[in-house]
């Protein structure tokens, strides 16, 4: 009966799967919605969405959806009581529908106004007062189409407005977060050598007792290769003059992948707005403490994870050009351009992380080699969301995407 | 929801907000698993306490390591005291029940009574480990090759899943969960919370106090916000020390009890006396080049 609703999450990327939508359904038919949207509201949210990061999409969803649906606060005490009783189902005719034309929510709103300074009296049942079942427009477990349900299992707000107000928006993973979010993240940047290899060098306790036991007692000793992430990565920072507007963003993701001590192997270089023949070991890009860019690509095995952070906007010749290096006592005979692409192509995982926020690559400054860049290098903003399919894109080979 | 025999509602020492309350009535009533998340210090742990005073049951708790195995909560197979009585004892090796020992699942499971079982900390342990609970969370059995038993849950535990969201679950395990995300509690929902713990709190000093607290929340790039736990130890202190409720504000005696990182408390200082301009000077001097 809601089936929009689970299309209408759908689009909100929400993640809902059939059977949680299945689980759903049988708990509205064991009425553990208690008939109010509130009840369902809570109801359908502690059963489709299984991260507080999609709290927001789905109150996005869901105000989208049952938008419009209103109930007023601040009513007496007294008839919240004569409220709080529930009455069975009535069935509801044809007849009656035609009979209740649609009102407007404003006349409705002044009419019940109206009807509670009249009200003395807890009511139940009949067309007109504020109670339980009838068909009056107020009241709940009644039938009106279009009324106003004042009372039921959802006194406080109405679940439109709690939706409305999207408290959850601070969870969204598509915001840039702190430092911890980031270490959260590189967690998963790790695989394990495989137990297929290497040397027998760790006792395996269990198997050694197991076997020992099997052996009525005659000590077996079993040894086991270990596992240990056997993730090496290198990592290139710009240092630009026009990074420095991120230079929070980046310190969180520098001190990030510092503290991530799960890493085999990390190497941090830094460049100044395009790489060239030298890669500088501060991110100050001291023009005699360097490593040639040649030398990293001769020594550094195909499988270090290269992670790329620039905003990769600059002057178009900085990057096409011989020569066009910014710092203007020094020259490169080969455009930045190309040691970009002989960086992509001898390692065989490699993204680039672009603190600018995605909304902007389009219209920027920089936008033109900011789409150059990016046909080189899969590129993806520098939030929670961005370094996490970054962090995919390092442990399965990624084709670049037209952006 | 009223034909449910079993319905919670709150504890007189734990402060249940009605969005958990009614998680917590769906899990319960759909027999699912309930994942809990929350920042530190809003009582996730305290929770599953508070459902079992409420419905009277016992409360199992298992406290999840980074070590610990899916397997060990089901149970253990004492080989090693096997292999002792074999040599030295006197007790009859060939049964080997006896050295059968059940986890913490397989002790709920057995219970006579329905039973609340609390996870704590799920997020913990292996990535894998969620995932290997899947089949006897879902089906309440497990069996055990050793003694070609199999044991079925009696009477289906209540079962309350934490996490710190230290690592993201598998997506499986989360299918079979009711999820609830306990929000930080806003100052009235606060103040309840901290009347559980201070019942004969002198007025001025709570507005006091909460006020400095919650700013301080607010304070940007805080990076371990205070919590809960923090506020109750706090007051506590403040009441100790004897401290006039005036001066709070100004001077926020016993800082230490809330902010527990040396970084946390110069970013506060550097706010409080308006350098805000110079804010992450050191970062600045990492990245020291003004023009392009």
């Amino acid at each position: 009966m809601f089936t929009d609703f689970f299309y209408t999450l759908k689009n909100f990327g929400v993640p809902v799967t059939f059977n949680e939508w299945q689980t759903l359904l049988d708990a509205l038919e064991a009425g553990m919605a208690g008939s109010s949207l509130t009840g369902f509201y809570y109801l359908s949210r502690a059963l489709l969405i299984k991260t507080e990061a999609h709290y927001d999409r789905f109150d996005m969803a869901f105000a989208n959806y049952f938008g419009g649906i209103e109930t007023p606060e601040g009513l007496p005490d007294k008839i919240w009581e004569w409220l709080d009783k529930e009455l069975p189902q009535i069935e509801i005719t044809d007849e009656m529908r035609r009979n209740h034309h649609q009102l407007d929510l404003e006349e409705m709103k002044r009419m019940l106004a109206e009807r509670l300074a009249e009200q003395m009296e807890e009511h139940h049942g009949g067309n007109r007062w504020v109670g339980t079942g009838g068909t009056s427009p107020f009241g709940h477990s009644g039938y009106h189409p279009g009324g106003i349900r004042v009372g039921g299992q959802s006194r406080n707000q109405s679940a439109v407005k709690v939706a409305g107000m999207r408290r959850f928006q601070e969870f969204r993973t598509d915001e840039t977060l702190g430092v911890r979010q980031f270490q959260v993240a590189l967690r998963k940047l790790r695989q394990f050598t495989t137990r297929l290899d290497g040397a027998r060098t760790e006792l395996d306790l269990d198997a050694t007792v197991n076997k020992t036991c099997d052996n009525a007692g005659r000590l077996e000793l079993i040894w086991e290769r270990p596992r240990e992430n056997g993730i090496k990565v290198l990592l290139l920072m710009d240092a630009g003059g026009s990074m420095l507007s991120y230079s929070r963003l980046c310190n969180q993701l520098f001190t990030a992948v510092n503290r991530s001590n799960h890493f085999k192997d990390l190497k941090v270089f830094y460049f100044h707005n395009c790489i060239y023949d030298w890669l500088y070991h501060s991110s100050a890009c001291v023009q005699n403490d360097y490593t040639d860019t040649e030398y990293v690509l001769r020594t550094y095995s195909p499988d270090y994870r290269v992670l790329l952070v620039g905003d990769a906007s600059m002057a178009p010749y900085e990057l096409l050009k011989v020569g066009g290096v910014i710092d203007w006592d020094l020259y490169n005979d080969k455009p930045g351009i190309d040691w970009l692409r002989q960086i992509r192509q001898h390692f065989e995982y490699s993204v680039w992380l672009n603190p600018v926020r995605r909304d902007y690559w389009d219209w920027m400054e920089g936008s033109y080699t900011l789409k150059t860049i990016a046909s080189v290098f899969p590129m993806h903003e520098m939030t929670i969301d961005g370094l996490e399919q970054a962090i995919k894109g390092l442990k399965t080979k990624q084709a670049v995407q037209a952006i | 929801m009223s034909k449910k025999s079993v319905a919670y509602k709150g504890s007189s020492n734990y402060i249940v907000a009605d969005e958990l309350r009614n998680a917590v009535n769906i899990a319960i009533a759909l027999q699912k698993p309930l994942l809990i998340k929350g920042e530190p210090g809003t009582g996730k742990t305290m929770l599953a306490q508070s459902i079992a005073d409420s419905l009277d049951m016992d409360l199992i708790i298992w406290n999840i390591k980074s070590t610990t195995k899916a397997q060990e909560g089901l149970y253990v197979y004492d080989t090693v005291q096997r292999l002792y009585d074999s040599q030295f004892g006197e007790a009859n090796v060939s049964d080997i029940k006896q050295y059968i020992k059940l986890g913490k699942l397989g002790e709920s499971f057995l219970a006579d009574e329905q039973v609340v079982l609390l996870i704590d900390e799920i997020d913990k342990a292996d990535l894998e480990f969620p995932n290997d609970l899947l089949w006897e969370l879902d089906q309440m059995s497990f069996y055990i090759p050793e003694t070609k038993e199999t044991i079925k849950a009696k009477k289906r535990p209540i079962v309350i899943i934490t996490s710190n969201a230290e690592k993201e679950l598998p997506d499986a395990f989360l299918r079979r969960c009711i999820f609830h995300y306990i929000a930080f509690p806003d100052p009235e929902g606060m103040e309840q919370i901290v009347k559980v713990h201070h019942p004969s709190l002198d007025k001025r000093l709570m507005e006091q106090a909460m006020e400095t607290f919650y700013t301080l929340r607010n304070v940007p790039n805080i990076q371990k916000k205070p919590s809960t736990s923090e506020l109750i130890d706090w007051l506590q202190a403040l009441v100790v020390g004897g401290i006039n409720p005036n001066r709070i504000k100004q001077e926020m005696p016993f800082l230490g009890v809330l902010l527990k990182k040396n970084e946390d408390l110069d970013t506060l200082l550097n706010q409080l006396h308006g350098k805000a301009q110079n804010r992450g000077g050191q970062q600045v001097n990492n990245l020291n080049r003004y023009y392009r």
